[in-house]
Formats: structure tokens, C-alpha cells, sequence
């Protein structure tokens, strides 16, 4: 990860299983990572900037709240068009990623985008407004349902380069 | 057969309440980077910096919250990761999983009903990883592994209304 500087590094490594739940969280990374609060708040901030972190905040257990049933949106668009099906599906607020991958032997769609609902109904619910409104309920598409979480772990960096 | 770590169509009753739940609309980001900004999102939100510490506190132990913290942006940090499925017979789908996960390059695995029927995400700060990390699962497994690496990323933002 060679984009990373020692001191950024390190400040990560130091939050990245979450920021202190203390009144002045960035003194204490501070003391832990022998930085000034203000050199820590410096890095966080040129790191939220160049789009390191992306965010910072609340991290919710969707499952735990609720939001149990994960379907994966796939389509299969004529590639002339890929680009602007993900962007007009990427926007709309009920997907939460949207990419364009290659096809493969076996797999012949080249657009996703994860729906994440409280039922799989609603999965499919919304999957088949957001075709009908797009106009894409002509491309051949289904939903692929997770039916188990089998491993996850967040993007983690490594204390030491 | 191995317990899955989480069943992801199964509730799991965590309770919360109205201003848990205004926490949790109003704090998945733009958190501020400042000396006190517990004392800064609770004058935003109407509350005390000790209401907001000591709830944050508690969704975190209750699992409402996987953590208060950042999440970080993969491309932006160098590395490479990929998407990949595999199509493993149900007599072995316990056996593979294991490999799979058991390699540290596999930062998600999920199972998904399709023919396909195995979702793995393979990330690692060094790019050569992917490819050796396919190859030592399509050696072990006997199966192939279709690659399905980001052509194109047009919006990832996972934030849930509550």
C-alpha cells in the first residue's frame, strides 16, 4: 500500500477498528501514536480530502437493525449502453453499489447493483420498479439473494509498510 | 456442518430507540474533525456530549454499530481487489468455503442462491495477490473461478436509512 504515508499508517491502524468514544478522540490517537492532536487531525483531514477515508461516522450493523436480505442485481446490457445503465442505476437512492464487470464463460452480465432491503420481497420489489422506471425490464436481469454471510472483514492497512 | 458467522436473512432483535435512531440518520459521515466533536454533533442534533458518547457507547456494545469509525476507501489506498464467483457442488460447499476464507486475501465471501453459487471479494495491498490467490483456489478446489474485477465503479455509497 504504497500510497500511504508512515505517519498516515499509522494513525489508521490506530482507528481503524474505530475512533475513541472519548471526548477528545484525536488527543488520544495521539497518545497512542506519539503525534500531536493537531498533526492526527491534519492527516485525517488530507486523508478524508485525497478520498483515503471515505468517510468517517456511525458504521451500522445493517443486519443487526434489520435490513437482513441482500440481493445482487445483475443485467445484461448491450455494451454501447453499459455506461449509461450504470449511471442511471447507480443514481437512483435504493442502490448502494453499482459497477460494470466483464462478462465470463458462463456469466453473461456486465452491470450490478446491490439492493439491500428488510425482506427479499422488497428486494425484488424494488429491483423490478427500478426496470420498469429505467426502461430496462427489456435487458434479461435477475437477483442474486447472499443466503449466507460466510466471511467479512473491512478494508483493513497493516500497522507496519 | 460449521455455523455460518451470521445468518443474513435471519432477524436479530437489536431494539433502539427515536434518538438512537437520530444518531444513527445523522452521523454515517461528515463526522467533524475537531477537538471536541462529540460536543459538535450533539449541539447540531439537540442533545449532550455525554448523551452522544455514552449512546454511541452502547449501540457499539449492542452491535447496532460494527463500529464508530472510518471507512476506507480501497482503490484510493493502492492495492488491487476483485470480485469472483464459483460454481462448488453442494456436497463440497462446506470443505471450500474453509479454504476460501482461511486465505487472508478474502476480505468477503458470501454464499448466493444461483448456479453460481459462491460471491468472494479477494483485496490485497500487493496485486499480484489476486492472481496467486485464484490460482491456489482453482489448484486446491479443482474448480474454475470466474474473475469479475471493476470495469467501470459508477456509485458506492452503503448508508441506510432507520
Amino acid at each position: 500500500m504504497g500510497a500511504l504515508s508512515d505517519d498516515e499508517r499509522a494513525v489508521l491502524a490506530a482507528i481503524q477498528d474505530g475512533l475513541p468514544l472519548e471526548p477528545e478522540p484525536y488527543r488520544v490517537v495521539g497518545e497512542r501514536t506519539g503525534m500531536s492532536e493537531a498533526r492526527v487531525m491534519e492527516l485525517i483531514t488530507s486523508m478524508l480530502a485525497e478520498g483515503k477515508i471515505k468517510r468517517i461516522g456511525a458504521v451500522p450493523d445493517h443486519y443487526a437493525l434489520g435490513i437482513t436480505a441482500n440481493g445482487m442485481s445483475v443485467w445484461d446490457v448491450p455494451d454501447e449502453v453499459a455506461g449509461e445503465v450504470g449511471r442511471r442505476l447507480g443514481a437512483r437512492e435504493e442502490i448502494t453499489h453499482c459497477y460494470k464487470r466483464p462478462r465470463q464463460p458462463g456469466w453473461p452480465y456486465n452491470i450490478f447493483g446491490m439492493v439491500h432491503a428488510r425482506s427479499r420481497d422488497e428486494v425484488v420489489a424494488t429491483v423490478e420498479r427500478i426496470a420498469r422506471e429505467l426502461g430496462l425490464a427489456q435487458y434479461p436481469h435477475d437477483v442474486l439473494f447472499s443466503t449466507r454471510l460466510l466471511k467479512k472483514r473491512g478494508t483493513r492497512v497493516r500497522a507496519q509498510p | 456442518m460449521p455455523r455460518a458467522e451470521r445468518q443474513p436473512d435471519s432477524p436479530s432483535g437489536v431494539q433502539i430507540d427515536d434518538t438512537d435512531r437520530l444518531l444513527l440518520n445523522n452521523l454515517q459521515g461528515d463526522f467533524p474533525v475537531t477537538h471536541r466533536p462529540y460536543a459538535d454533533v450533539a449541539g447540531r442534533l439537540g442533545l449532550t456530549e455525554d448523551e452522544v458518547l455514552r449512546r454511541l457507547r452502547r449501540l457499539v456494545e449492542t452491535g447496532a454499530l460494527s463500529r464508530f469509525g472510518t471507512i476506507l476507501n480501497a482503490p484510493q489506498l493502492g492495492g488491487e481487489r476483485t470480485l469472483a464467483a464459483m460454481r462448488v457442488p453442494a456436497d463440497r460447499f462446506e470443505e471450500v468455503a474453509a479454504f476460501v476464507n482461511g486465505l487472508d486475501a478474502i476480505s468477503h465471501n458470501y454464499e448466493r442462491a444461483h448456479d453460481f453459487n459462491m460471491w468472494f471479494v479477494i483485496s490485497s495491498e500487493d496485486e499480484a495477490d489476486i492472481a496467486r490467490t485464484i490460482a491456489a483456489i482453482e489448484r486446491e478446489t479443482g474448480l474454475a473461478v470466474i474473475n469479475l474485477p471493476t470495469v467501470e465503479e459508477y456509485f458506492v455509497d452503503l448508508r441506510f436509512r432507520f
